[in-house]
């Protein structure tokens, strides 16, 4: 990585922190600890599920939420304030920008995800009073999380880079809706016929596929994970966030700044 | 300046710390105002798919709550001492629709579908559908297997199909030694206490939930008393066929050689009515007999009390 880009990455880190965007973990920890408090007193044996279940569940849309909501503005906020200008005055191309903006923004968010995840090991520890070793599959889940947080983050970036925070934000949460029923579209283009097949099949395989980053559920049942499945997200993940990053870069090299 | 600034927080707190109070006293006395079942009848979307696909992937967590609102459905309805759960079975279906590993859901939500109410819906037959659905999606967990051949054998007294699923549970890998003795029991002795005697100790003794094993314990006292009550009143039969009338307890003891006044599980001693019926002291302490009860006795609902 470029000393400009990780300058660029440690500013959008440190802006994100200014925000008060880790403020966020507060909110987190209640809701864990009041849910592994009260659960077991109005449920009957889901106590460690509820934790495991709501614990990874929070960190996924909290960190989707943050993705979104800083993406979108990383670079239109960047242009408003006359910021931009000044960088791009300097010896930074603009996709140099582009990239640093990404990995500070992934950066805040693994930072996040890396303290949510200890409110979530702690909180299990105190409803089962000890770790078992399927509890290591969790990190996993919140492996999968932060690769789902990679791909939204570029989304954000990518809609930002030619759209309003308002528009983005829409285009980005649609696409996060979509993308977690990426294997039902599946479905559907595989009933269809003719050209509305050849079209579906090229919309499921154009939206990000949240569903299979998505394995909460199998975890906190203990399910094991192939290192097959850990391979395959990790490079799927990497692939799609280098597309959007492209396409962002791409679109950004050409917009007129003046 | 400063105590203007000062006055207007004052005010400001003042006038949030009252509006909060008020507006919750309001509510607590709307609420009373509202009839409570049209809160807790009401499920807004009744198709398990379309809250599936609405939950956004995340349906553990979805499961989760449905599972807990199951739960406080039947609890408040339990507790109420209703004699219909309309929503019990759809908020099953639902929950397990959403997490089809969820074992919690199949075992207790077949002990409160399939006991006629007020204990249960008394709805045998949904809670046989909902341990199939388990048994379909975890098919290595013998502990289902177990929970539907006791609803075969508590609820539907079908002993052959309830000896089938101890047996199909048996060949589940790692299930307990118990399965195949059970089977071969129900086939044998389906309706006698010793059969449900062994099938109550199994629940206490691989039940994890305090709930289920006291309620296991209930029904073993309960089983106590029947058995008791059976042997006493053919005591008493036999006596009224020799001499003609009902014996008192003290004759009984006399005449059928007893250690002493015959307990029931509390230490009371049991009763002889002119008529030759034996009945218990406190019926209510025992929540599940079948015997032993005075004529016309109506149970409340069930209540346990810790044995250890």
């Amino acid at each position: 990585m470029s000393p400009r880009i990780a300058y660029i990455a440690a500013n959008t880190f440190r802006e994100a922190v200014r925000d008060r965007v880790l403020y966020n973990l507060i909110a987190f920890t209640l809701l864990l600890s009041g849910a592994a408090i009260f659960v077991g007193q109005i449920s009957i044996d889901i106590e460690r599920l509820v934790v495991i279940n709501l614990g990874l569940t929070a960190v996924s849309l909290f960190g989707v939420v943050i993705a979104i909501f800083i993406g979108i503005g990383l670079v239109s906020k960047e242009i408003e304030k006359r910021t931009l200008y000044t960088v791009l005055s300097r010896p930074v191309r603009r996709w140099e920008f582009i990239v640093g903006k990404f990995f500070g923004l992934a950066g805040t968010l693994v930072v996040n995800t890396f303290f949510m995840a200890i409110g979530v090991f702690g909180a299990l520890l105190y409803v089962t009073h000890k770790f078992s070793k399927p509890d290591a599959l969790i990190l996993v889940a919140l492996y999968f999380i932060i690769l789902e947080f990679l791909v939204i983050c570029s989304l954000a970036l990518l809609f930002s880079s030619f759209s309003s925070p308002l528009l983005s934000a829409v285009f980005a949460f649609s696409l996060f809706v979509i993308g977690s029923f990426a294997d039902d579209l599946r479905g559907f283009a595989g009933m269809a016929h003719g050209i509305t097949r050849w079209i579906a099949t090229g919309a499921a395989y154009l939206v990000p596929n949240f569903s299979a980053l998505n394995v909460i559920s199998a975890v906190a049942h203990q399910q094991p994970m192939s290192s097959q499945l850990i391979l395959q997200n990790t490079l799927y993940a990497l692939f799609y966030t280098a597309m959007a990053l492209s396409g962002a870069v791409l679109i950004f090299e050409r917009r007129n700044l003046k | 300046m400063k105590s203007a600034r000062q006055r207007t927080t004052i005010i400001a707190a003042a006038t949030l710390a009252i509006s909060m109070a008020a507006s919750v006293l309001l509510l607590r006395h709307i609420d009373r105002l509202r009839p409570q079942a049209s809160i807790e009848d009401v499920l807004y979307i009744n198709s398990p798919k379309t809250i599936k696909r609405a939950s956004l992937g995340f349906d553990g967590l979805m499961a989760c709550i449905y599972w807990t609102r199951t739960v406080q459905y039947f609890g408040h309805r339990h507790f109420d001492y209703a004699h219909t759960y309309n929503e019990l079975a759809p908020l099953l279906e639902i929950t397990t629709t959403l997490d089809p590993h969820l074992l919690p859901a199949y075992q207790f939500g077949a002990s409160f579908l399939a006991p006629k109410p007020p204990g249960g819906a008394g709805q045998p037959e949904r809670a046989i559908q909902l341990m199939e659905y388990g048994i379909q999606n975890n098919p290595d967990n013998w502990q289902l297997y177990y929970n539907l051949g006791f609803v075969y054998y508590t609820e539907l007294k079908d002993y052959r199909k309830a000896s089938e699923v101890f047996e199909r549970g048996s060949h589940v890998p790692n299930a307990h030694p118990f399965m195949k003795i059970l089977a071969a029991q129900m086939a044998m002795h389906a309706g006698d206490f010793t059969t449900a005697r062994m099938l109550w100790s199994a629940t206490y003794e691989t039940a994890r939930e305090a709930t289920i094993r006291q309620n296991a314990v209930e029904h073993l006292r309960a089983i106590q008393v029947d058995e008791d009550v059976t042997h006493l009143e053919a005591l008493v039969a036999e006596f009224a066929q020799r001499d003609g009338r009902a014996p008192n307890m003290a004759e009984l003891v006399a005449a059928a050689h007893l250690k002493g006044v015959p307990v029931d599980p509390d230490g009371d001693a049991y009763k002889i009515t002119p008529d030759g019926r034996v009945l218990v002291e406190t019926p209510d302490d025992f929540p599940f007999i079948t015997k032993g009860l005075p004529p016309g006795y109506k149970p409340g609902p069930p209540k346990f009390h810790n044995h250890s």
